[in-house]
């Protein structure tokens, strides 16, 4: 049950708090207390929305980034890491298990937003060992929602 | 010019419409439509099913089966039948059909001479009385009322028997309006028949999707089986109406004559349906069990919006259909939907399309997303504030 209240939330944040008490048979004053208590523990971080630019015609380039980091002595990767995500271009940042260190989405408005970032932001950090830049295509799935092609209902009545 | 109505079957000339298809031919020339009419579910099937049809192609298997199903399938669904509900029917008893619909009509087509009564309890699935018309029976309707949960009870199905009673089709959990019958309503209707000679054509296409108890089936009481013709299918529980698989298992000489009707007209389910459904029952209890979880929440959440907006909603226990009462608007079944549609694009189907009975209600589908519904709720609840003004 617990975690039942925070998936939904994840999937549908636009619902009220009635709605989602009627879904997960709850009182209204219990969703709303919960609510309260994730937000002030800092589980829910926020709601957001997605969007597909690649619909609009804003001008919208995203790349994904491969750190090879020295870890310092005491903070391992948490100082660089900390440093990295003040910049508001960085959309998310994990420490990754494998042939790299650091992964992080950067978006910009042209290729050269993002070249620029690397070069002069990324590159000249002092535990940075390499970058790898992967420039984002194209976009199937985010945040479990298939983006693309909107969805049609093919569905029709048959009797 | 040839007088085709003059050639035609009078009978199957005379068969009225569906009141569904009628209003959604409207629907479907309006733009900006959201439907909440639809009888199937959102899900895909799931891929694993999918993916053992399009093995079964790649393989070749593009023959017919034999005519009772592939001999996998039927101990599959034998094995079913006794996992999920304690049925035990050998495999060689299960026919395996196009669709539930099918296995309706062999059953219907199996029994009924002109003139017996068939006993139809409504509101209820469209099908049924046609299919008896065609055989020149008659289709007797039972009402079942809301304040019974919309049960048939054991008092309206007396009244209703006479000696021209021939079968007694039992669709629950029910379409259009959520009835189940539980194991304590099922024993009072066992006691009406048990000293009689009707059959019982048990509609189960539902029986995954009940919300708070298990479905039992009617068949697993002591001296119905005998009784029973029970049918089932693939389309709602594995979410593969378009594949059009169901079966029936009924007592062995009842099976010998549903048989050859279906040998005759059919010949066989298709293929690749069948070698797909094998898959279904080996190994989706989870995902059928994930798709009943999701249904059982919209469930709720449409009712209570219903109910908050002042549309009185009984809590359906089964199937994916809310049937609120449209009474307070002060509109029948056909105005409230035609007004629905034309002020608010929002579509749904009139109560009465499921039988007179069905009049003052409206049947709601929510094999939808919660955003859908919600976007459709919001209409309607805008349509009942505009109409109380």
């Amino acid at each position: 049950m617990m975690y039942d209240l925070l998936m939904q939330l994840e999937k549908h944040a636009r619902l009220s708090n009635a709605e989602l008490a009627a879904m997960l048979d709850m009182a209204e004053a219990d969703v709303k207390a919960a609510i309260k208590e994730y937000e002030d523990a800092g589980i829910i971080r926020g709601y957001t929305t997605i969007v597909d630019w690649e619909k609009t015609d804003r001008d919208y380039v995203s790349a994904r980034i491969e750190l090879k980091v020295t870890p310092k002595k005491d903070r391992g990767f948490e100082e660089l890491a900390e440093q990295i995500s003040r910049y508001s271009e960085v959309q998310s940042l994990y420490l990754m298990s494998g042939g790299y260190d650091l992964a992080l989405t950067i978006v910009g408005k042209t290729f050269k937003d993002i070249a620029s970032f690397v070069a002069y932001r990324l590159a000249p950090l002092d535990s940075v060992q390499s970058t790898a830049t992967h420039f984002i295509l194209r976009k199937y799935k985010e945040k479990g929602v298939v983006t693309g092609d909107t969805y049609r209902d093919e569905r029709r009545v048959v009797l | 010019m040839i007088d085709y109505q003059k050639l035609l079957s009078h009978t199957a000339v005379q068969l009225k419409p569906s009141g569904i298809r009628k209003f959604f031919s409207l629907a479907a020339e309006m733009k900006d439509v959201i439907s909440l009419g639809v009888g199937e579910p959102d899900f895909k099937t799931p891929w694993v099913v999918r993916k053992k049809g399009i093995d079964s192609l790649d393989k070749g298997r593009t023959w017919y089966t034999a005519n009772a199903g592939l001999a996998e399938l039927q101990q599959e669904i034998s094995t079913y039948l006794s996992r999920r509900f304690s049925l035990e029917y050998e495999p060689k008893d299960v026919l395996v059909t196009v669709g539930g619909s099918e296995a309706i009509d062999l059953c219907v087509r199996g029994f009924v001479n002109p003139g017996d009564e068939v006993l139809i309890p409504e509101p209820c699935f469209v099908a049924y009385a046609p299919i008896v018309e065609l055989t020149r029976g008659k289709a007797v309707p039972i009402v079942t009322k809301e304040e019974d949960e919309f049960r048939l009870t054991a008092d309206a199905l007396r009244k209703a028997i006479t000696p021209k009673t021939k079968l007694l089709v039992f669709p629950f959990p029910n379409n259009p309006t959520g009835g189940v019958m539980r194991r304590e309503h099922l024993e009072e209707i066992a006691q009406v028949l048990r000293g009689t000679n009707i059959i019982v054509l048990s509609d189960e296409i539902y029986a995954e999707l009940t919300y708070g108890t298990k479905h039992v089936s009617i068949a697993s009481l002591p001296g119905m089986k005998e009784r029973t013709v029970l049918v089932n299918g693939f389309s709602k529980a594995y979410a593969m109406t378009g594949w059009r698989l169901g079966y029936t298992v009924a007592p062995r000489e009842i099976m010998e004559v549903m048989f050859k009707i279906h040998q005759y007209a059919i010949m066989c389910a298709p293929t690749t349906s069948q070698y797909a459904a094998i898959e279904a029952l080996r190994s989706c209890d989870e995902a059928i069990e994930k798709m009943a979880q999701e249904y059982d929440m919209r469930r709720r959440f449409l009712v209570d919006r219903l109910n908050r907006m002042g549309l009185h909603c009984f809590s359906p226990q089964g199937a994916f259909y809310a049937f609120p009462s449209i009474k307070t608007t002060g509109l029948s079944s056909q105005q409230f939907c035609e007004h629905l549609l034309e002020e608010k694009r929002v579509a749904v189907v009139p109560g009465d399309a499921f039988g007179a009975c069905g009049e003052s209600f409206v049947r709601i589908s929510y094999s939808y997303s919660v955003s859908h519904l919600k976007e459709a709720l919001d209409r309607i609840e805008a349509f009942i504030q505009e109409l109380g003004k």
